[in-house]
This record gives C-alpha cells, sequence and structure tokens, in this order.
C-alpha cells in the first residue's frame, strides 16, 4: 500500500514526485506509456515563460512566475541545460503598439522582473535578423529556454533516488474508494492501494477528476505542429520571438533551442475529445508554421528543417490550473489542465502540492533527502584532456555513435544503466540527444539498436523505437536464417 | 601522436583510392581514418553487383570492389586507424580525431583529403505530415540492417524516392520476401539510374509511381499505412488522388547529401548547388593542401568515376606535398560554369598548367532533356558540340578536354558548359 500514487510521469507528475520524496512517505508514480515524457510533456515549446500574458490573479499567474524564478537554482542543482535567453513580444503593426503596454502592465501586476518597451530602433540592435516591418517589442529577460526531456527525467531521477517508485507501461483503468477511504486503482497491471491520488494525468486528467467528482471538468486536446531546424540556423535570432498572443495561445513563436537548432511552432488546433492521442502533423498545420513563422523572421531558412512534430495541450475550458483536493473526492488532488505555461510552472506546482500533501496528511522532512543528481556525462565541449580523461576511465567515451550529435557509447550506456534508465530509442534519444541530429538517427539507429540489445538482452525483435508495438525489426532476413 | 604528410578522412571508395594513389605517386606517410569497424564504407552494405564495369571491366559486388583497393592498402602498407572518428579539421590542417584506444588525439598534417561520402535525406526534412512511428526508414538504414545486420526491418513495404538505393532495396527486399507495394517519385522523372529501374522494379513489377508523393503516414506505434497521391506541375498534391496503402515500412530514397560538416568547420568553400567543396583541377578546395573526393564532393551515380576523382585527388595531394605546398607556378585560373540545363561543374576553376593531358568536366542535368546537347564554349567560342539521345539528373555527365585545347586559347577566361536544344 502506498501513501501517495502520483498517475502520470509527465514534467507535473514528476515535479509533485520529487516535492513529496522529501517527506516520509511512500510513494510511487503509474504512467501508462514505456517511459516519461509520453503526452503533452514531450511536444511543446521548451520555453521557460516570464510570465507577462497570464492573466493577473490565476494559477496560472502565480505559478508561471514562481516556476521561473525557481528554474535557475533547480537546474543547478539536478544539472539541467537552461538559459535565460530572454523573450520579446513582437509588433508588425503600429496599432498593435498598444498591446504591448497591456501585456507590460500585466507582467507588472504578475510580478515578471526587469521587463522593457523596445522602439524598433533598440529590437533591431539586439535582434538584427527580425523582419523589417517590426515597430516595436515587449522585451521580458527572464524569458529562458530548457531541455524538457532533461526537466522531467531530472526530477523524476531525484524522486527515485529519494524513494519514489515508478510502474510504467501501467495504466490506470478505475479509481474506486472503499469504507476505509482508502483508494483502489486498478490498472493493466493489478490493482494498487493507496491513501491519497495525485491526478497529473495531463490530457487524461478529466477522465480521472469526473470519475471521482461531480463537479464535471473538459479539457480539450489543442494541437500544436512544430518544425526543428538544423543547427547552423541556431544562430538566426537569440531570443523567443513571441508575435502578440491571443485567445489560442501564444502564437507561433521562433526561438533557440538549448541544444542550438532553431524552432518554429506551435500552430493551435482545437480536436476532438476523442483526439486526445492524434499527434500526427497536418499539411495545413506545417504550411502555418511556414506562413506564420516568417512573418517576424527575415528569410527564415525554412529548407533547413531536419524535423517536424506535434503535441496536444490540455486546454481546461477555463484556461486554468486547477490544483487541489474537490470538494466532494478526499484525498484525491488534482494537477490539472496543465497548460502553457505548464512547464515553467511545473516546479512551483510540485512545490505547492507537496507543501499543500506535507499539511493535509501531517508528512514529516527526511533528514536524508537527497537535492542533487547528476545528469548522463555529456562529452560535448569538453577539452581534448578532459575527454581523455573520461576515455581512459571508460574507452566507450571514445566511440562516437551519433555523429551528427557527437553522443558516445559511454553516454548512451549511461542513459541505459542509470535507475529508470533508457529501454527504447526514443529514451535513449530524450537522455542523450542520439538520432535527434540532422540525419534523424538514420546512421546511429542500428548501432544504437545493437547496444539495447547488447545491454538489456533482449532479441532483436523486441527492440522498440518508443515501447508497444513499435517494434524496429520483424526478426531475421532468409540469407541469415539460411547461415543459421 | 605521430605525424603524417597526408591524413584522409574517410576509408570508404574515396579514401581507399586516395590513399592508394598518394603511395603510388611517392608518398610514403599517409593515414586512412574510418569511422567504421572496417573500411570499405558504404560499398560493404551494397552486395548486389554492378560495380567496377568501368574501372575493372568487370561485374563486382560492392565488397568485392571494395576488397580490390583494401587488398592495395595492405600491400602498399598504408596506415590506416578503424573505429576512429574525426571531431575537427582546422584550417592549418590539424586533424583531431578520436577511439577507444588513442583517446582523443591531433595529428597535424600536411594535406588533408575530405572522402567523407554523403547521408541520406531524412523525413523530417521533407516535412511529410503524419505520425512518427517506427517502421519508417532511409533506404541505406534498411540496407545496412538487411545485408549486413541480417534483420528485417519490415515486411508490406512502400518506397518513397526513386534513387539508386531505394530501387536496389526494392528488388533486395523482394528476395527476401517482403512485399514492395509501390515506389512514389514527386518528379516526373526518376533519380536512380535506368538500368536499376529496370533491373529491380520492372523486372519485379514493382509500379514506379511518378509524380506522387506521400501525404499521410498513420500507425502510432508502427506504420500502419500511407496515403499517396499525385502532385502537380509544382509539386503540390492534388486533392482527390489520393490512394491509401497498407503497409508496416516507408522506406525512403529521396536524395543524398555530401557529409560536410568538418570541411565547413574548416573553412572550405562549399557549391550551394552540391553541397561539397568547390575544386580545381587538382581536387583541391579554397585552402590549399586540403583536397575533397568521391560523394563528399558530389554525388555520384556509378563508383567507378568516383575512384577516378579520388586517384587524382591522391595524386596531387601527394605532389603537394612533395613540393612543400609550392604547386606549378604561373598560370592562370580560369573559370569553369554551368550554363542552360546543366546544374553544376566539378571542378570550378582551372589552372590549365597544372593539367595532364586533359580536363574532365562532370556535371549533372537539371531534367530530363531528349535530343539536346552538350556544347562547350571557351570564353565565346563553341569547341564541342555533342547531341545526346536523353540526360536525365540520375546520371552523371561528362565533357573531357584535351589540354592541348585549352593551351592554344590565348587568354582563356571562362570554360562554359552549356546544355541546350541546339
Amino acid at each position: 500500500m502506498y501513501d501517495v500514487i502520483i498517475i502520470g510521469a509527465g514534467v507535473t507528475g514528476c515535479a509533485v514526485a520529487r516535492e513529496l520524496s522529501r517527506y516520509e512517505a511512500n510513494v510511487c508514480v503509474i504512467e501508462s506509456e514505456e517511459d516519461f515524457w509520453c503526452g503533452t510533456s514531450k511536444a511543446h515549446s521548451s520555453i521557460v515563460h516570464a510570465g507577462f500574458d497570464c492573466t493577473p490573479g490565476t494559477l496560472m499567474a502565480r505559478f508561471n512566475v514562481r516556476g521561473n524564478e525557481m528554474m535557475e537554482d533547480l537546474a543547478k542543482d539536478l544539472e539541467i541545460p537552461f538559459k535565460r535567453n530572454g523573450s520579446l513580444v513582437v509588433c508588425i503593426h503600429k496599432e498593435e503598439l498598444g498591446g504591448l503596454q497591456d501585456l507590460y502592465d500585466r507582467g507588472i501586476a504578475n510580478g515578471v522582473p526587469d521587463m522593457k518597451i523596445l522602439s524598433r530602433e533598440e529590437l533591431l540592435e539586439m535582434e538584427p535578423n527580425l523582419s523589417d516591418n517590426v515597430e516595436g517589442a515587449l522585451y521580458a529577460p527572464t524569458g529562458g529556454i530548457i531541455c524538457p526531456f532533461k526537466l522531467n527525467i531530472a526530477m523524476a531521477e531525484n524522486a527515485n533516488v529519494n524513494g519514489v517508485d515508478f510502474f510504467f507501461n501501467t495504466r490506470a483503468e478505475k479509481l474506486t474508494r472503499d469504507d476505509e477511504g482508502l483508494w483502489h486503482i486498478r490498472t493493466n497491471n493489478g490493482e494498487y492501494i493507496t491513501r491519497y491520488v495525485v491526478n497529473a494525468a495531463g490530457l487524461y486528467s478529466d477522465y480521472f477528476h469526473n470519475m471521482v467528482s461531480e463537479n464535471k471538468i473538459h479539457i480539450t486536446p489543442r494541437r500544436g505542429d512544430y518544425c526543428i531546424l538544423d543547427k547552423e540556423t541556431g544562430d538566426l535570432v537569440e531570443k523567443t520571438i513571441f508575435p502578440q498572443p491571443t485567445k489560442m495561445g501564444k502564437g507561433i513563436l521562433v526561438a533557440p533551442t538549448i541544444h542550438g537548432n532553431l524552432f518554429v511552432g506551435p500552430t493551435a488546433i482545437n480536436m476532438d475529445d476523442d483526439c486526445k492521442d492524434f499527434t500526427a502533423t497536418t499539411q495545413e498545420g506545417i504550411a502555418e508554421l511556414i506562413e506564420k513563422g516568417g512573418m517576424y523572421v527575415k528569410d527564415l531558412p525554412i529548407r533547413k528543417v531536419i524535423t517536424s512534430f506535434a503535441g496536444n495541450r490540455a486546454h481546461e475550458d477555463g484556461h486554468e490550473f486547477i490544483l487541489g483536493e474537490p470538494e466532494d473526492a478526499p484525498h484525491f488532488i488534482d494537477c490539472a489542465g496543465i497548460e502553457s505555461p505548464g512547464l515553467t510552472s511545473s516546479p512551483a506546482i510540485g512545490e505547492y502540492i507537496g507543501e499543500m500533501m506535507r499539511d493535509m496528511m501531517g508528512l514529516k522532512e527526511k533528514d536524508n533527502w537527497i537535492a542533487t543528481r547528476k545528469d548522463v556525462v555529456s562529452t560535448e565541449g569538453l577539452s581534448l584532456e578532459e575527454r581523455n580523461e573520461l576515455i581512459k576511465e571508460n574507452p566507450a567515451y571514445g566511440t562516437i555513435i551519433c555523429r551528427c550529435e557527437s553522443v558516445t557509447e559511454g553516454e548512451i550506456l549511461d542513459a541505459i544503466h542509470r535507475p529508470l534508465g533508457a529501454r527504447s530509442l526514443d529514451g535513449v534519444k530524450r537522455r542523450t540527444r542520439a538520432g535527434t541530429g540532422r540525419c534523424q538517427a538514420g546512421f546511429c539507429s542500428p548501432r544504437v539498436m545493437e547496444i539495447l540489445q547488447r545491454e538489456l538482452d533482449l532479441p532483436m525483435e523486441e527492440i522498440t523505437k518508443t515501447g508497444g508495438k513499435s517494434a524496429m525489426v520483424f526478426g531475421r532476413t532468409k540469407l541469415e536464417e539460411g547461415a543459421r | 601522436m605521430k605525424a603524417y604528410d597526408i591524413v584522409i578522412v574517410g576509408g570508404g571508395p574515396a579514401g581507399l583510392a586516395a590513399a592508394v594513389a598518394a603511395k603510388r605517386a611517392g608518398n610514403d606517410s599517409i593515414l586512412i581514418l574510418e569511422r567504421d569497424h572496417e573500411l570499405g564504407g558504404i560499398l560493404n552494405q551494397c552486395i548486389h553487383n554492378g560495380f567496377g564495369l568501368h574501372t575493372f571491366k568487370e561485374e563486382l559486388t560492392g565488397p568485392e570492389y571494395a576488397s580490390r583497393y583494401i587488398e592495395q592498402v595492405i600491400e602498399l602498407g598504408i596506415d590506416y586507424k578503424l573505429n576512429t572518428m574525426v571531431m575537427d579539421i582546422s584550417q592549418d590542417k590539424v586533424v583531431t580525431a578520436m577511439n577507444r584506444e588513442d583517446g582523443m588525439f591531433t595529428i597535424p598534417a600536411k594535406a588533408v583529403i575530405l572522402a567523407m561520402g554523403c547521408r541520406e535525406r531524412p523525413r523530417g526534412a521533407l516535412n511529410i505530415p503524419g505520425y512518427r512511428p517506427a517502421g519508417i526508414y532511409s533506404a541505406g538504414t534498411a540496407q545496412r540492417l538487411v545485408n549486413i545486420e541480417g534483420y528485417m526491418p519490415g515486411k508490406e513495404v512502400v518506397i518513397l524516392g526513386s534513387g539508386d538505393i531505394g530501387l536496389i532495396m526494392a528488388r533486395r527486399m523482394t528476395f527476401e520476401g517482403a512485399n514492395v507495394k509501390c515506389v512514389a517519385e514527386l518528379l516526373p522523372f526518376s533519380g536512380g539510374l535506368k538500368r536499376n529501374i529496370v533491373q529491380c522494379l520492372d523486372d519485379y513489377g514493382i509500379p514506379l509511381l511518378l509524380s506522387h508523393t506521400v501525404v499521410d503516414i498513420e500507425g502510432r506505434e508502427r506504420v500502419e499505412a500511407v496515403t499517396i497521391a499525385e502532385v502537380d506541375e509544382n509539386l503540390k498534391p492534388i486533392p482527390g488522388t489520393e490512394k491509401r496503402y497498407t503497409c508496416d515500412t516507408l522506406m525512403l530514397s529521396t536524395g543524398l547529401i555530401p557529409e560536410n560538416e568538418l570541411s565547413r568547420s574548416a573553412g572550405v568553400e562549399m557549391s550551394p548547388i552540391t553541397s561539397g567543396p568547390l575544386v580545381n583541377e587538382s581536387f583541391e578546395t579554397s585552402i590549399p593542401g586540403v583536397f575533397a573526393c568521391g560523394n563528399v564532393l558530389h554525388v555520384h551515380d556509378l563508383v567507378d568515376y568516383v575512384s577516378e576523382e579520388a586517384d587524382k585527388a591522391g595524386e596531387h595531394a601527394a605532389a603537394y606535398v612533395a613540393a612543400d605546398g609550392a604547386l606549378a607556378e604561373g598560370g592562370e585560373e580560369v573559370k569553369v560554369v554551368a550554363e542552360g540545363g546543366a546544374r553544376y561543374t566539378v571542378p570550378t576553376t582551372v589552372n590549365v598548367e597544372r593539367l595532364g593531358d586533359s580536363l574532365t568536366i562532370r556535371f549533372r542535368v537539371s531534367g530530363v532533356f531528349t535530343g539536346s546537347y552538350v556544347n562547350v564554349y571557351l570564353d565565346d567560342e563553341r569547341i564541342s558540340h555533342k547531341k545526346k539521345r536523353i540526360m536525365a539528373p540520375g546520371e552523371m555527365e561528362q565533357v573531357v578536354i584535351p589540354k592541348s585545347k585549352l593551351a592554344e586559347h590565348a587568354d582563356l577566361k571562362t570554360i562554359t558548359v552549356k546544355v541546350e536544344s541546339e
């Protein structure tokens, strides 16, 4: 029996898990997919928002600004690639300039520090590659970019060292509360019993909420398509370039990624309720990115796209985070409707829910809580001497597997063998970047498959791209069969 | 680490031929750096025949062709390092590389030969909408899995793009019992060799759908189906022409890109058309003493031409080292320009003084040309006028100009290769 079961190993669930791991409590996370970040947490803008566009007084505003403030120390403690590159909301029509002042005022009300409204000249000096027709911008230096996978997994790994269990491929199906007030969670892997449930099920958070509460909520999957461009183009802009926000969201941005690519996106398309898992890109979506991304940046080199993807935001009808215990569902804690600025807010949501549950449950702090975590050693940017020291210790750091991103076998072995390690090609990719480069795994996938097979001692047919039925190969060739 | 006169980056057909030529030209200090665990490069996975008709007057398989050169490298005692990745080449020709045994090391070289080959254009670069499941392979990756690792990447296959590797894989997968449903090609003509269309598709009844592309990929985990539509003259899908093909695999053979990350960071000047370095008649790049050959320079149709160019690059690298970097004095730099239906030329500059008996200019055409002419002009004077029955982008073209012709043209500025209707 658990004290707390968290449903969902996305960024919110893992943030809550890390905060709960501070206390003497038996906590686990159940996740329906084979790895972390398989829903909204894997496909979004990876921006640490400054917090100027949220409506003052909302939870979104509060947790955005708090999360942004927390990110720097968190990134240091947990070794997460993070950079405050600054955000710009750019105007291309004079009549929009008033909108900048509104955003500025909202930012002040929300407690966003150091913002400034820039003239056309100041703006172009800061970002010379913006289009010629820009009129001005709001500049928020606290805006940042982060590795979304690392933020998610760093909090999870840290929670895990501090005693939180993780169960993957475990899909919560039904929640019932027994006479003693304990929650029974039926899953495809048997029943779990717990005193408290945290609903961090992302797009499915309405499903679990509505199962236990009469105060119904509704989550609309709101799809966003993205393009990632070659690293050659990564210095086109230094800051995150936003258009003015609309009621559908923050609009199509152009920004560098923390790893030096350029990204363009997202679209915002409301989907039907049964399309929560529809993450295919569409022709129209990609066309829209190409058109709108080019409005604010001069000569957007869209031919340098290396990949496109799509994800769904968990858009709650009231466009607000739903956090805490519904009146009619005791010991059931919602973290629902987490959409942008959800990634930024996640550490703050974790902190808030952690403290709330500490008080509710009367939890005591551990005296041996470990606050830091070591990332997979990245050989990128190491000096010759540093590399040689590493290779001397472990020769696998001398073999490059992913040549586009210069990822070594040592890094991949670390990603596989560390606790909660990678079990699929995508698992390796998101932990090490092997396969994220310009050849998009054309060269390294057979090699990563071979390493996974060897290290996990599995037949090649069981090596998957991303768990489930995503097998990479269907057995031996005739030639090979004959030879045997 | 020991210093070498000539460091060759890549032990595929280009690197091997360059090494052998440099050695035969008298250089005894040559090192080949190869990232894979054996020499031979991509030829090792090309187990079909058809290699070497020009070079050896025989039909060899890829590994056989490679072994002819590997044997020479071994006989000649040329040094090579396997499993070694070159991480950087500096402008002053210091090569930084890494492997398990030696760690990361630097080699100061007098000459460097770039022979890194090319890579395949991935799905992402094509903006094909749809899901991103397992089962989408570039043809070369699939070829490696089948021919080297011995695994079946799929059973029901659709191929997008009619590059040579895709055509070869259509046949290879058929041999292995897979059902290859069709090959779709965006353009109105194939990017592959005619002989491959006949021998790999026609002979097995695999349809080639010209002016068609993939407009959707279904399947969240593994590919379940793709939708193919016809495209108009602007290459835009035509609504209403969509047809769904159930399949578990989508193979892509949609173009090869010379792999020039190292060349770029070294500061070598590049051609925007070939994505390879700009070179002169000696296969020397904009950095003196840095040479380039093979698919890193421009994508070839036949390996025989790779060997031929690499041979020259190796010879010139050896001459460069022997002359202590001071190549033949005198002679003006003449520009080589592609016009009309010719897309580019290799080389792009010529110093007539440094030529052997003749100048070979290789190029590709921008579309299918029937009954057109390949004309060569020395400044304004047309010196060659050859009718070609058919020219297609999938096949490399060449013109050979005797050195004497060039030498007799006083004050020559520009050589123009022009594909035109008369």
